[in-house]
């Protein structure tokens, strides 16, 4: 355990970064101890990712420094990091599949003979060494094609081990493990941390952060809101910290009373994906569907629509029983879906703002099977103006378009087919706050008007200031139903994360 | 830490080299079923100078072919080598033909240096432009020719004004090994070991293997690239020359369509095409193949057509070898080392 006036190995100070107009990390500062394990958390989109990608090298900070053993440090590229003693563990391990697991651990750093040829014995040697200090039985001399992702992450930490890293950085390196292979990991991450490394732990898993670290860093909006020992803190304070914000943007939820019964879902299940996944939707509510990354939310509601599979279970719309795996069905019973990846699945970035509009339409509205140019015309111009899109002209390419009214073609796209039953996949994701709002208004007086919605969103004031019922998803299974009276960002948060609810 | 013993069991760790050799070993019972075949039927097959006709027929397919492996195993590709090995070729005789006395490593240099300035061109567009290498390297397959045609004007290059060191160099020998093949032999196994044995060579590996995980491994993607492409541009620029010494007359279509004879070895050579595994001698061992099947079919007297189908069904038959394959180690080895 480190003692509380060691110079810290490396620090993070007051550092800023930006994308276009979105700061994703705004004047956040914390200290790395050696011999330490320091855990970064916060909701999805808190910054925590740009953290870890400044720290690799990846991204530079547009101001701020980073400083290593007290001296800034300026990181033109993953190297820079790499020769200054950082090691980064991502998510998605990044191993090299052609190349033997040996070769993988020594890249860039290879030991040499006097030719400056590669010395392979002393690189097989070298990798059955980590190994051997790690307590894991690999063999050097396979490729890394085909290696388990626990396996994967161990032998990330033997490069970073060979690398003689004295930081070491984990971006959820959990999340894909199972019990057993987390207890191997944070034995292997114990004993480098009582050697002396800097460790970086990030998790939604609060049990590990306390089972691992020493202090943690809650990070809410791009912003630093508390670096604290663990210690001091209960689960209930980090959770409270993480979410606390006041739900100040106003949500112009309108009060409707829901009509009848427009989507039935019942014992939907997908192998490894989602479990047994039930519930019901009425005309005139919407309906949110809340969880963490990877919870499975965004796949639920594809298989709902058909564009994924399912293996069990039903789909009913107005009583009726759907036809899983076809979107065309869907379609025609009267449901739309707006995804989650605008650029990739909602729209045709080259093609004009009408076209994009009628798409999903084009042939109710061909003549003789060619498009004349006036009917799309009029029909993409009611929509984009009940929208109140932002554009110059109907013919201009969407992908001119800001983010905020791209969304709003693809709202419209899928309304001009009028639909009885609305799927959005996160509606405001990298929207402006004005224009949030008014995709949450255009959304509310949809409802009001009897369309039944259902949301998937990550962020939770859209959640609770939008939706009259809210399902929270957990590794696939559904984890809580909770009204709009029920829900608060403690109860979702808790129930997200699979913490007991101890308020 | 607690050094847990455990040894890591020789028994369990299968042979993964003998694996991958099983390609290379694939194309050599190729070849010797082809010949001891042609041979039964004439054995004039083997004679001296039909071999050395096969092994100079060969070396310029196999230097190019040595660039090319080391492009593809970054998953790119170039297409432009024929183009380079015509503007080479058509340069160099030109040289050569203005100045009667410059020795022969002028011409080797000249031929290496404009290859290497047209791979580099190649290498920049790619990485800078961020344009795909199919579409850069395609587009100055029609440049580079285009430059040798406007150059050339119709007019070629006789056997009569070169040279005569210059010409007699392709036939020329030591301990009965021609300069031809021993330059190809030299290319070869200097790619050879690059690739193996040197860093550059496994981080061009590693490249190939995936891309995203080489930019975060800190790994010099640019200079790499670069190296690769102008690599590939050089060899193509040497065997121009080699070209030009060979064949004497040059005019501006040298080397016209030569790329798909280079890809089409390299893939059949056990190259794969998106990146990452595949090897210089494979590629080069590849080459022989083409050549030798060229040959005997026009030994066992069978119409030159078969020759263009026999090729095509070879780069099927590779690249479904490679997927059963592919697919065969990933069982193995997923049931392997699932030890927690």
């Amino acid at each position: 355990m480190a003692e509380a006036n060691a110079r810290p190995r490396l620090e993070v100070h007051d550092v800023t970064k930006s994308f276009g107009a979105v700061a994703a990390v705004q004047g956040v500062s914390f200290p790395l101890y050696p011999g330490e394990a320091h855990a970064l958390v916060g909701e999805n989109g808190a910054g925590k990712s740009t953290i870890v990608k400044m720290l690799a090298g990846v991204h530079r900070p547009d101001t701020g420094t980073l400083r290593v053993d007290g001296a800034d440090v300026d990181f033109a590229g993953p190297a820079d990091a790499k020769a200054a003693g950082i090691a980064v563990i991502y998510q998605e391990p990044t191993l090299f599949p052609d190349l033997s697991v040996a070769e993988n651990i020594a890249i860039g750093n290879q030991p040499l003979t006097r030719l400056r040829q590669i010395d392979r014995k002393e690189m097989t040697a070298n990798a059955e060494r980590l190994f051997r200090r790690l307590g894991v039985p690999l063999d050097p001399s396979r490729p890394a094609r085909g290696l388990s992702i626990a396996d994967q992450q161990l032998v990330e930490i033997a490069k970073a081990l060979s690398a003689e890293a004295r930081v070491l950085i984990m971006d959820e390196p959990t999340a894909a493990l199972s019990a057993v292979e987390v207890e191997r990991l944070f034995a292997v991450v114990r004993s480098l941390r009582d050697e002396g490394a800097a460790i970086m732990f990030i998790s939604h898993r609060f049990e590990e952060i306390t089972a691992l670290c020493e202090r943690v860093t809650i990070m809410r909006d791009g912003k630093h809101v508390a670096t604290e020992l663990v210690a001091d803190l209960s689960v209930d304070d980090m959770i409270r910290r993480m979410v606390g914000r006041d739900l100040s943007a106003l949500f112009p939820k309108q009060d409707v009373e829901p009509g009848e019964v427009v989507l039935e879902v019942d014992g939907l299940s997908r192998e490894g994906v989602f479990k047994d996944i039930s519930f019901s939707v009425r005309a005139g509510e919407i309906v949110a569907l809340a969880g963490l990354v990877g919870a499975g939310r965004s796949e639920v509601m594809q298989a709902v629509f058909g564009v994924d599979p399912y293996d069990s279970g039903t789909v009913k719309v107005h009583g009726r029983r759907l036809k899983g795996g076809s979107p065309r069905a869907a379609m025609a019973a009267g449901m739309a879906l707006v995804p989650e990846d605008r650029r990739q699945q909602g729209l045709v970035m080259e093609l004009s703002i009408e076209r994009n509009v009628t798409l999903p339409r084009a042939r109710k509205l061909a003549r003789l099977g060619l498009l004349f140019g006036g009917t799309e015309r009029e029909a993409a111009e009611t929509w984009t103006r009940k929208l109140q899109t932002k554009l110059g002209r109907l013919t201009d390419a969407v992908g001119t378009l800001s983010g905020g009214n791209q969304q709003k073609v693809v709202l419209a796209k899928w309304l001009a087919t009028g639909p009885k039953l609305l799927i959005v996949d996160e509606p405001t994701r990298g929207i402006d706050v004005g224009t949030k709002a008014e995709v949450h208004r255009l959304m509310s007086s949809l409802a009001a008007d009897g369309l039944a919605v259902v949301m998937v969103s990550s962020e939770l004031p859209e959640v609770l200031g939008m939706a009259d019922r809210i399902l929270v998803l957990r590794e696939g299974r559904i984890a809580a139903q909770l009204t709009r009276a029920e829900a608060t960002e403690e109860s979702v948060m808790y129930a997200a994360m699979g913490q007991e609810v101890s308020v | 830490m607690t050094a847990t013993s455990l040894e890591a069991p020789p028994s369990k760790r299968f042979s993964l080299g003998g694996l991958l050799k099983t390609r290379e070993l694939g194309i050599v019972l190729a070849l010797t079923l082809l010949v001891a075949y042609t041979a039964i039927d004439n054995s004039r097959f083997l004679s001296g100078q039909s071999i050395r006709d096969n092994l100079l027929n060969t070396a310029i397919l196999a230097v190019m072919a040595t660039g090319q492996a080391i492009v593809v195993i970054t998953r790119n590709i170039d297409l432009s080598v024929g183009s380079v090995l015509g503007i080479s070729a058509f340069a160099v005789a030109t040289l050569m033909s203005n100045n009667q006395d410059l020795p022969m490593i002028v011409a080797l240099l000249a031929g290496l240096a404009i290859g290497a300035v047209a791979g580099l061109v190649n290498g920049v567009l790619v990485r800078y432009g961020k344009v795909p290498a199919l579409v850069v390297t395609l587009g100055t397959l029609y440049i580079y020719r285009g430059i040798t045609y406007s150059w050339a004007g119709g007019s070629q290059v006789n056997a009569d004004e070169l040279p005569r060191h210059f010409l007699t160099f392709a036939n020329d020998s030591i301990l009965g090994v021609p300069w031809l093949v021993l330059i190809a032999l030299v290319v070869i196994a200097a790619g050879s070991v690059m690739m193996r044995n040197y860093r550059i060579g496994r981080e061009l590996y590693a490249i190939g293997s995936s891309p995203p995980a080489a930019e975060l491994a800190g790994i010099k993607v640019a200079r790499n690239l670069l190296t690769a492409f102008v690599l590939s541009g050089a060899l193509a620029g040497l065997a121009g020359v080699l070209y030009a010494a060979r064949f004497g007359t040059v005019d501006a279509a040298a080397g016209n369509g030569m790329e798909l004879n280079v890809v089409a070895a390299v893939v059949v050579g056990g190259v794969a095409v998106f990146g990452g595994s595949g090897s210089v001698w494979g590629a080069a061992l590849g080459a022989l193949l083409l050549t030798v099947i060229g040959s005997a079919l026009a030994v066992l007297d069978i119409n030159q057509f078969w020759q263009q189908a026999i090729v095509g069904a070879l780069i099927i038959l590779a690249i479904c070898a490679d997927r059963l394959v592919a697919v065969r180690i990933a069982r193995s080895l997923r049931k392997r080392d699932a030890h927690v």
